[in-house]
């Protein structure tokens, strides 16, 4: 396994995490630990955690720091090989085959080859970041499938040959843990459970992310939203959903909504379960006091 | 890269884990020992992140990895951990290859069906069991749960076409396009895991679960039979046995814990501790016959019943303690755990037990964080 301590000027982990800053976003010194193992390690990064903790983001801003085009593959039940690797773009061939009559042509040529996320980060894989998206959601067959990916970064088209990676792609897996995804694939991959925020670094993001919003906002806001995720909720806020909530809330205030009712009025924001709402709507004037802004 | 003695404790601390039945594998070790240099380390968090990172621990096991990192690195004792591994004998497994005479000489009475004789066992079931598991046998193949693959089959009509197929047909033809054909994905027998508790309290109805177990086993493809009380055992092999009094009398030979207590949290917790086990419930159907009369605190059944339902396809917890159909829980271990399960129901005989399995439609799939219930 060939080891690179310099990947895009990057040499530490503090490093890393400082440019990881300069893209907004704020990483917690564990996390640019693992991200940078796996891009020493060339082993892609597993990234675990509650919806809405950042871990897509986590990844978009990997791919800007590294200044590489992130090629992001949605996985899904149902996901197969044609959707993440390739397909033959047949309505074109039968088109081709009527037209050329009868001089030949090759009818697997690059022109009918529709490149799926896959192959695409195979083929030019020092300037994207592969971003294999809620890879829980996919069947075991297909994580399965990727394993021999990820051991060998190598295709084989019957069509054309076996298409090698020439250096391995840097890949990013995340995972919303609705199921545990198999030993195997884990241990090919660098691990890193991505926790909800301390309330300080929540604050900050909303900071960063909603220039608008005041410090005394986002602090009660980031106060709220730990509240709510004690609480027993089908769908806890994340972090998207924390800053969405500040926002909603200036905004209702620009317009002259009083606190906490800005706060109050834009609830629809943070939680969006109707059960979740109704269960916590007799409290929830208390976990917004207005006399914390 | 590191002197050889300086890696010493490193290599230490990888096997410490394997034997604390994290599942450790050498790439991961060299990963680690590459991950530790590159990080300095400048100190002992340094070696305890990389471990973390590299070898892939999960939140619910990080208090586990963290006892056996400081009783390596910190010479600290070490606290049994919540999983348990093979090497302590709470997980027991019939093995396919002994000998029948073995068997006819064993004169353990464990369970309640290893002093009777195959004939004694007939007589005593009920002739409205024997036509339950008659219409179980002949149903199970085409009547339990299928799982579609992802790989797809030739097919009249589907969801999707055939475009290469049909793109040849219309080569052969000038590219005119005289029929259509379609691609429809496969399926597959899911794969059953069936779990008897056979403490005490359920000694009128381990038995008749047994003879379920067996018709499973024998009927279909992927199915796995494990005993569940103060411990783990794995019946499968056992029930591969074609007659039926031979498969019983050798399960109940290997069930050490009959009409004994119930530590339905250890047992499970056995279960998920031991990795080829544990990877027979993933993706697969997982059903527990038990009352959930848990002698243990309910934190530990209902930690590791989370684990489980992470894991598999869905979990169905069937008692004999309620009418069929839902079941309203009154005990601790039971209302702990019904938030994790797909399906909680009463099972009061084997015609209901084998009923819920013919007839079982799963609803979505409810994710099960950390943070929820």
């Amino acid at each position: 396994m060939a080891v690179r301590s310099h990947i895009a000027g990057i040499d530490s982990p503090g490093a890393l995490q400082q440019a990881l800053r300069a893209a907004q976003y704020l990483a917690e010194p564990q996390l640019a630990i693992a991200a940078y193992l796996a891009l020493a390690l060339g082993k892609p990064i597993l990234l675990e955690g509650q919806p809405g903790v950042g871990k897509t983001e986590g990844a978009r801003a990997l791919g800007a720091v590294l200044g590489r085009r992130v090629i992001r593959l949605q996985c899904y039940e149902g996901i197969d090989a044609a959707a993440a690797l390739y397909e033959w773009n047949y309505p074109r061939q039968l088109l081709a085959i009527r037209q050329a009559e009868s001089a030949a042509f090759n009818v697997y040529g690059p022109d009918f080859l529709l490149m799926r996320p896959l192959l695409q980060a195979l083929r030019d894989p020092t300037n994207t970041l592969l971003l294999i998206d809620e890879i829980d959601r996919a069947d075991h067959e297909f994580e399965a499938f990727l394993l021999e990916f990820l051991s060998d970064f190598s295709i084989s088209i019957p069509e054309i040959g076996t298409e090698r990676a020439v250096e391995p792609p840097i890949v990013v897996l995340t995972s919303n843990r609705t199921r545990e995804l198999h030993e195997a694939l884990r241990r090919r991959c660098v691990y890193h459970w991505i926790d909800y925020p301390q309330p300080d670094i929540e604050a900050q993001i909303v900071m960063v992310r909603a220039s608008s919003v005041a410090e005394a906002t986002a602090s009660a806001v980031v106060r709220a939203v730990g509240q709510l995720r004690a609480e027993p909720l089908v769908k806890p806020p994340g972090v998207a959903e924390t800053v969405e909530w500040a926002e909603a809330a200036t905004l209702l205030h620009h317009q002259g909504a009083t606190w906490p009712n800005a706060f109050l009025q834009a609830i629809g924001v943070a939680l969006k379960d109707h059960d979740d709402l109704q269960y916590i709507q007799p409290r929830l004037a208390a976990l917004v006091p207005g006399d914390a802004l | 890269m590191t002197a050889p003695k300086e890696i010493g404790p490193l290599l230490a601390f990888a096997t410490a884990l394997r034997r604390a039945a994290f599942p450790v594998a050498p790439d991961q070790t060299i990963g680690f020992l590459q991950a530790v240099e590159l990080l300095g380390p400048r100190g002992i968090e340094d070696i305890r992140q990389a471990g973390l990172a590299l070898f892939a621990i999960p939140p619910q096991r990080v208090a586990e990895y963290d006892a056996v990192f400081r009783a390596v690195f910190f010479g600290q004792t070490i606290a049994a951990p919540a999983g348990t591994t093979e090497d302590d004998t709470d997980v027991m497994e019939v093995t396919g290859a002994e000998d029948q005479a073995e068997i006819a000489d064993d004169t353990r009475e464990s369970g309640p069906e290893a002093s009777r004789s195959d004939a004694e066992g007939t007589r005593l079931i009920g002739v409205s069991e024997d036509a339950a598991l008659a219409r179980f046998s002949a149903e199970a193949r085409t009547r339990l749960p299928r799982r579609k693959v992802i790989r797809r089959e030739k097919a009249r009509s589907g969801d999707r076409l055939d475009l290469r197929r049909s793109m040849r047909s219309a080569a052969r033809f000038d590219g005119d396009v005289t029929s259509l054909t379609y691609r429809r994905r496969k399926s597959r027998q899911r794969r059953i895991v069936f779990l008897i508790d056979v403490s005490g309290s359920m000694q009128d109805h381990s038995a008749p679960a047994l003879r379920m177990a067996h018709k499973l086993v024998q009927s279909v493809d992927h199915a796995e039979a494990f005993s569940i009380g103060t411990r783990l055992t794995r019946l499968t092999p056992a029930l591969k046995l074609k007659a039926e009094g031979a498969a019983l009398a050798r399960a109940s030979t290997a069930i050490t814990d009959f009409d004994r207590g119930t530590r339905l949290g250890d047992a499970l917790w056995a279960y998920l501790g031991v990795p080829r086990y544990a990877s027979l419930a993933r993706g697969a159907w997982v059903v527990v016959f038990s009352d959930g009369l848990e002698r243990d605190r309910p934190e530990r059944l209902e930690a590791a019943t989370d684990r489980l339902a992470r894991m598999a396809w869905r979990v169905t917890w069937l008692t004999p303690l309620g009418a069929p159909g839902r079941f309203n829980p009154e005990t601790e271990g039971l209302k702990a755990i019904a938030p994790h399960l797909d399906a909680l129901e009463g099972a009061p005989d084997l015609a209901a037990l084998t009923a819920h399995l013919l007839t079982y439609r799963p609803g979505p799939t409810v994710p099960t964080g950390p943070s929820q219930f």
